[in-house]
């Protein structure tokens, strides 16, 4: 296996009369299988990777600690109390919710619109999303105290007749999050059947034989199975779009749905999504540039698809931008004493800081993006998306905190500081994200090959039957 | 058997792998065989070659049907689950809502939707396909296995096609500008060494059906009535530890559950320095009754006496209440038959021996002492003393002034 730096390749070129090549290096279709095959291949990983995983593991065993003294205490060992019962458990959730959209929407929404781009990313952005699910879903789930009754919350028939309240959001929530978790990792591994059956035919040892065999349930690319495969997949796609824009949109209804100010406004859903959709390029950008180094892939995910990807930051960079703009006007225009208060005191008030250094990551910092040569430097724009994340952290914390520690009456006033189990909780959940990402980059196809090599030019001839 | 012995399996012709060089080739390929009328034959590439379907003639997918319907059901039955749980089963008004509206159900009905919409994609797509399939004999060729998921495309014909023979299908193949032809054998009569997806589908059935057992198990478990403690698989404080009376607990130093008075306090109630009032007897003596005795002593005594006493000592106190009778009737061979008020042991004991008797209970007769307040003991005491004047009395008894009206009355 090639083990030098692969030289980068600028294909970022819109000239009109050419159609821009997605795959560079000159790679075949026996090309795209060894450069994505050798990385779960190779005797070892990259030192690189030893090195985080150490760091992701001992972040894990971390997040085992604290939930762990988290289940035996109580909530209480949390920062929350009144008048902010929701604090970085909700924030951690919203945020890693919002991470996992980007995932979905490069996979299902790109899939619809025919943009074959998105065919070297989808896979570890569809990774990405999983895991990122799985990590919002923690911090409910161990947020609502007794976690051994955490069942309670979906409708399991019981000597009781107590069933879950469905005329709240929260419950909504619960189906929103948990559908959108199942359909992720069926849309994933569907989509990885056929790269199993590749790594499968690969593969040298026993043990690679049985396991791949297994998971890619003998798939041999028949075409009579990929007449049912290519209606599954689409279906999938065409259901996966709505349902990515109803997750965040039912996140934010927790809040939109409640009568606080700040929290009760109709913007809420589309700038949750677009907002989310922002935070999930950022963190694809973190996970892809040095992944792409790491593992030599750099003829797969080229600058092109870097620079596609900074483009959309930009947009729904500027998009949430104008979101938090807009909350301003609306809140003077309705007239409404307590709404303008909510967002002066954001701006203003005791949480000045946060707001500001949300404000600043999201909206100032990605306007760099007009600038070509910072959507084609991967070390820069890695820094960028960086930022990104920390600020669409801080939004969630200035939304949930800001509303929650001034509400209506003054005499409820308080100022909320979370305590080291909260800050080493959150540490944790990037430990398990982490974690299970490098696992899944070494022992499972990081790129979807079949779908890479049906956008190379040799996929594409005369098709003697077609109507024309 | 004589294969065994000889150490060789017989070998069948499978079917014919033929191996083309690009799209184009296995397209017209594809096209042509279809004319030629085959019907078990298969085009295997890494992946989905557009067009192909066509010049296959495979008919669309049943796909999409599936999942129209799985996406329906799921709809419906979102629906529905709204409706009987929230409206019908456990009817549960919230902030003043209607019991059933639809809007507020419409997030749920969609995430439904969709969820069993994707089953239906997902599941469809592997029940259709045939798959699991882990054994094929195209996994015997070489070529195959290394070439249909990575960058060669194949045409396979099966052997059992009506119109296959083995020397005119090679010859038609290579005609089509096949690169390779290969002849893939299967044991004769094998068993399928590995799992058949037919195999595969009853082993996950039976699976499934033992894996549901466990839950059922519990279901029924925890439905059905039952005299003992329900085995509670989450006790969440539905039975709360507790220490019983004189137990030992790990709680306190000394190990026991029960705790003796702090060193100088009194218990409410407890300064009783009074000693004949509170016990009956002062000075080793039996007092009389402390309280003055009048009608609403009197009464208050009747009342207690009634609920406390009559059960076993008869209403009228003279010992056949309810329970008397019964023990009578059954023979209970270690009963004590409780005393009647006019007996001579009641009549002769002091006012503070029968506050006594009353207070820490006698042979078979339980205390009351805990049960009944003071001062009703000492009227249930005085109420004794009217039940046996009322049964037990002479002349001398009555005042000077009445006895002449008793005679009269008594004449009549």
């Amino acid at each position: 296996m090639a083990t030098t730096a692969v030289q980068e390749i600028d294909n970022t070129s819109n000239d009109p009369t050419k159609r821009p090549t997605l795959v560079t290096g000159g790679l075949d279709f026996n090309g795209v299988t060894e450069t994505v095959c050798r990385v779960a291949e190779a005797p070892s990983a990259p030192k690189s990777w030893y090195f985080l995983l150490v760091i992701a593991v001992a972040a894990l065993l971390n997040l085992f600690v604290w939930v762990g003294y988290l289940i035996t205490t109580g909530t209480g060992v949390w920062g929350l109390n009144n008048p902010v019962g929701w604090g970085w458990a909700i924030v951690n959730f919203v945020f890693w919710v919002g991470i996992g959209h980007a995932g979905t929407l490069i996979s299902a929404i790109l899939f619809l619109f025919r943009q074959k781009w998105r065919t070297s990313i989808n896979r570890f952005a569809e990774a990405m999303t999983i895991f990122a699910v799985m990590c919002a879903g923690l911090f409910p789930g161990i947020h609502v105290g007794r976690v051994w009754v955490v069942y309670w919350m979906f409708p399991i028939p019981n000597y009781l007749n107590m069933w879950p309240q469905f005329r709240s959001p929260l419950l909504w929530d619960v189906f929103a999050v948990s559908t959108y978790a199942t359909v992720s990792i069926l849309f994933w591994y569907v989509g990885m059947i056929p790269d199993l059956a590749t790594f499968r035919d690969r593969a040298k040892d026993k043990i690679r034989k049985f396991a791949y065999g297994l998971l890619s349930l003998g798939w041999k690319g028949s075409s009579r199975n990929w007449a049912n495969y290519e209606w599954a997949y689409l279906l999938l796609a065409a259901l996966a779009t709505p349902l990515v824009l109803s997750v965040h949109s039912i996140v934010s209804f927790d809040f939109a749905v409640s009568q606080l100010p700040g929290w009760h406004t109709t913007i809420f859903p589309p700038y949750f999504v677009a907002g989310a959709i922002f935070s999930g390029f950022a963190m694809v950008i973190s996970l892809a540039v040095p992944a792409r180094k790491m593992f030599h892939l750099e003829n797969i995910i080229t600058l092109r698809h870097l620079d596609i990807m900074n483009r959309i930051i930009l947009a729904t960079g500027s998009m949430v931008g104008y979101a938090y703009i807009i909350e301003f006007f609306i809140a003077w225009y309705s007239g409404n004493g307590y709404e303008s208060f909510a967002f002066v005191n954001r701006a203003f008030g005791p949480y000045a800081w946060a707001y500001w250094t949300m404000f600043t990551c999201n909206v100032i910092i990605p306007q760099v993006f007009w600038i070509r040569w910072a959507r084609v430097t991967p070390w820069f724009m890695f820094i960028i998306s960086i930022f990104v994340n920390i600020g669409m952290w801080f939004e969630r914390f200035v939304i949930t905190i800001t509303s929650l520690s001034r509400d209506f009456l003054p005499a409820n006033w308080g100022y909320y500081t979370p305590t080291y189990v909260d800050v080493l909780t959150f540490v944790g959940s990037f430990g398990l994200f982490l974690t299970l990402f490098l696992l899944f980059c070494r022992f499972l196809p990081i790129v979807a090959m079949a779908e890479v090599k049906a956008t190379l030019p040799d996929a594409h001839v005369y098709h003697p039957e077609e109507d024309h | 058997m004589t294969d065994q012995s000889s150490g060789q399996k017989k070998m069948k012709l499978h079917g014919l792998l033929g191996e083309f060089k690009d799209i184009e080739s296995i397209l017209k390929a594809s096209a042509a065989i279809r004319d030629k009328g085959f019907k078990k034959w298969d085009t295997y590439t890494p992946f989905p070659v557009h067009g192909i379907e066509k010049a296959m003639g495979i008919k669309k997918s049943l796909v999409p049907k599936i999942v129209f319907t799985c996406g329906l059901i799921g709809g419906i039955g979102g629906l529905g689950l709204q409706w009987w749980t929230n409206a019908v089963n456990y009817p549960w008004i919230v902030s003043g809502k209607p019991l059933f509206s639809v809007p507020a159900n419409i997030p749920i009905v969609f995430e439904t939707t969709v969820l069993l919409a994707a089953f239906g994609a997902v599941f469809g797509m592997i029940f259709l396909n045939k798959l699991p399939q882990l054994y094929s004999p195209l996994f015997t060729s070489k070529n195959f296995s290394q070439g249909a998921t990575n960058d060669k495309f194949f045409v396979y014909i099966e052997a059992q096609d009506p119109k296959f023979s083995p020397d005119r299908t090679r010859e038609l193949l290579e005609s089509l500008n096949a690169v390779t032809v290969e002849e893939i054998e299967e044991e004769e009569h094998a068993w399928s060494p590995s799992l058949s997806p037919k195999m595969a589908w009853s082993i996950g059935s039976i699976v499934f059906c033992l894996i549901l057992i466990p839950p059922l198990y519990i279901a029924r478990a925890q439905a059905k009535d039952r005299t003992t403690t329900r085995v509670q698989l989450i006790p969440d404080m539905d039975q709360q530890p507790r220490v019983n009376a004189q137990a030992a607990s790990t709680i306190f130093v000394d190990g026991r559950g029960m705790r003796n008075y702090v060193d100088g306090t009194v218990p409410r109630g407890g300064a009783q320095t009074n000693t004949g009032y509170y016990t009956g007897a002062e000075n080793e003596e039996w007092v009389s009754n402390p309280l003055p005795v009048n009608r609403a002593l009197l009464e208050r005594g009747q009342n207690r006496f009634d609920i406390y006493c009559a059960a076993c000592h008869g209403i009228d106190g003279s010992g056949n209440g309810p329970i008397a009778i019964r023990a009578k009737r059954l023979r209970e061979p270690n009963w004590v038959p409780p005393l009647a008020m006019t007996d001579s042991t009641v009549l002769e004991r002091p006012d503070g021996h029968l506050f006594n008797t009353i207070t820490n209970g006698i042979r078979n007769m339980p205390a009351y002492g805990d049960q009944i307040h003071v001062e009703d003991r000492w009227a249930i005491v005085a109420y004794i003393r009217a039940l046996q004047k009322s049964q037990h009395a002479t002349l001398q008894d009555v005042p000077a002034d009445k006895r002449e009206q008793l005679r009269e009355e008594g004449q009549k």
